[in-house]
């Protein structure tokens, strides 16, 4: 855990370093009004100066503080800040899209499985298979015209409706719903996919075991058999699946929240990379990774707490 | 049953290769078959519905899509295969190194791996991206850079399963160099799953470049790709379907294409599948 986490810090420092020239360059550049002394200021203030490895642990050392330096952008407002108003938004979405993809995607995996080679199974591998190559951005765009512009059924950009403030709390969830649903069903699409096909293959992995004949051996419902032996050992592998797909659900935060402008942290790494705003960019890039690790911690160790079989020594 | 017939057995294969070779034959022929020039601006003609003129028709600059489209296969072409070809030369070559020599040499590579697999690879992407202009070239680099993980961890496991084996001692023995015996006698053996990973690569990085073109930060305009004819797809949203509807059908039908392949390869050369 902390070598990952020292490794984060050094690929995020690496990435910093890779731009040709001085990465100050590009802010004092992009500005006509930059003078000498403010290029000399943007210096000192990310220690430019000194040598790399210096330069490396003083930025580590202001990371331990929580501190991500200031934004490039006009409002030159603490990274850390802006980004934490806009994570709640950006984890919101990418759980309700895990909730989802684990609701819809584990009925749709087990009754393929168990209904091997039927019509849905048939119809489910053929969504499967789309549903991997589909480029969800596209999807979202689809989405918006036949919902949004043809229909008018869904909102199909930002959180609220301009006459938010007007709204009862009532109505004001029901209007936050409308605007979440598009963006998390794309959200979710993809792993959806994944997990389905990988729920089907397990579960045809644990019908052939020797257990599952000794339970209906002894006479068990197939009910029985199909959702108390076999699901919960189907399941478990699952586990690591969802903490896997934890990257890409926060990698494509960038896309949906740029298509449906919500004020998330995807949209604003969005607009700090066009905005070359870099202690921005480097600060999610590094929350991102973090965050992935998280996930992947608690997948992990939820796996142990559902296996009997793993124990932590 | 042998590779190849097991590989002609499966239509969904032989599907997937014919998309694959269409759209080399797209590519290469470009010049004579678009109707009209990719770049050729009619503004008396902006946002017009497909019509027999312009089977998809035109954009916000009176540009031909299809003939767009054409050129862009070109563009996706190019940048499946030099990100995939990068990601498939590094991910082998640490791949191969880790799994052959082990210790302390694949632990640190291995650990290397991990690290970079925490980063949204969208993310890292983007963030290169930021700092460096946004050309093709720029694009495939940081795609295949950013790609090899999944390759290295497969002919890790290769290699190990491989390094014991008689073959490899008898090459040993009569004095092969470690090169070798890596090149010569083990990755022949390994070729397959590469292959596997490879194909199903070229589908994921044309997926990543027209999100970033779609995005603004990929192939720039006026170069025709997938993507950035979606963005302009987005713009016109409520004006002009056909600006979104048929790039996106084309990546589709690609990255269809290429995980078919793909996946036939791996289904043809798997032992277990053999009867």
């Amino acid at each position: 855990m902390v070598p990952l986490l020292l490794g984060i810090t050094v690929i995020c420092f690496f990435v910093m370093h890779l731009a040709p020239g001085k990465p100050t360059d590009l802010q004092t550049q992009m500005n006509p009004k930059s003078s000498a002394e403010m290029k000399a200021r943007l210096l000192s203030m990310y220690e430019l100066d000194k040598p790399i490895s210096v330069q490396y642990l003083s930025w580590l050392k202001k990371l331990a503080r929580g501190d991500l330096g200031i934004s490039f952008s006009s409002d030159h407002r603490p990274v850390s800040d802006k980004i934490l108003e806009r994570l709640p938004i950006t984890i919101v979405i990418n759980f309700l899209s895990l909730l989802i993809i684990i609701v819809v995607a584990v009925p749709i995996g087990v009754l393929s499985a168990v209904h091997q080679d039927s019509l849905f199974d048939k119809v489910m591998s053929v969504f499967v298979f789309v549903g991997f190559a589909v480029p969800t951005f596209w999807l979202a765009l689809l989405m918006m015209i036949l919902f949004g512009v043809q229909w008018g059924w869904l909102p199909i950009s930002g959180l609220r409706s301009l006459n938010y403030e007007y709204l009862s709390t009532w109505e004001q969830m029901i209007d936050l719903a409308r605007h979440l649903i598009l963006p998390v069903f794309i959200s979710a699409f993809g792993g959806l996919a994944g997990l389905s096909r990988y729920m089907r293959a397990n579960m045809l992995e644990v019908i052939r075991q020797d257990y599952i004949l000794t339970a209906r051996a002894k006479g068990l419902s197939e009910r029985q058999v199909i959702y108390k032996h076999a699901l919960r050992n189907a399941l478990l592998p699952a586990i690591t699946i969802l903490g896997l797909s934890i990257p890409g659900l926060i990698g494509g935060s960038v896309i949906f929240e740029t298509i449906f402008a919500i004020p998330g942290m995807g949209q604003l790494f969005y607009m700090s990379v066009m905005a070359r705003d870099y202690p921005t960019v480097m600060g999610i890039l590094l929350i991102g990774a973090v965050l992935t690790l998280v996930g992947n911690l608690i997948a992990d160790v939820s796996y142990a707490v559902a296996d009997p079989r793993i124990r932590i020594s | 049953m042998g590779f190849w017939e097991m590989f002609y057995k499966n239509k969904l294969t032989l599907a997937g290769s014919g998309i694959v070779v269409l759209l080399f034959v797209v590519s290469i022929l470009a010049p004579v078959i678009s109707p009209y020039d990719p770049g050729a601006i009619d503004l008396q003609n902006v946002l017009a519905p497909p019509s027999a003129g312009h089977w998809f028709g035109t954009d916000q600059l009176g540009r031909d899509v299809m003939s767009r489209m054409i050129w862009g296969a070109r563009i996706s072409l190019k940048v499946g295969f030099v990100a995939t070809g990068l990601a498939i030369f590094i991910g082998m070559i640490l791949g191969a190194v880790a799994g052959f020599y082990g210790g302390w040499i694949d632990a640190l590579i291995m650990r290397f791996v991990d690290i970079m697999l925490c980063f949204p690879t969208f993310f890292l992407i983007l963030a290169v991206i930021a700092f460096l202009e946004p050309s093709i070239w720029n694009i495939m680099i940081v795609i295949g850079l950013t790609g090899w993980m999944g390759v290295t961890r497969l002919v890790r496991a290769d290699f190990i399963s491989l390094r014991e084996r008689d073959f490899v001692r008898a090459a040993r023995a009569i004095g092969a160099s470690d090169a070798r015996i890596i090149f010569l006698h083990i990755l022949p053996n390994a070729l397959a799953s590469i292959l596997v990973a490879a194909t199903l690569g070229i589908a994921g990085a044309i997926l990543t470049e027209s999100a970033l073109s779609f995005l603004g930060i990929g192939v720039q305009p006026p170069t025709p790709s997938w993507g950035n004819i979606l963005t302009a797809g987005k713009d016109n949203i409520d004006i002009a379907w056909w600006l979104s509807l048929y790039p996106g059908l084309a990546i589709l039908i690609t990255v269809v294409g290429y995980n078919l392949l793909g996946e036939g390869i791996r289904d043809a050369s798997d032992p277990r599948l053999k009867r």
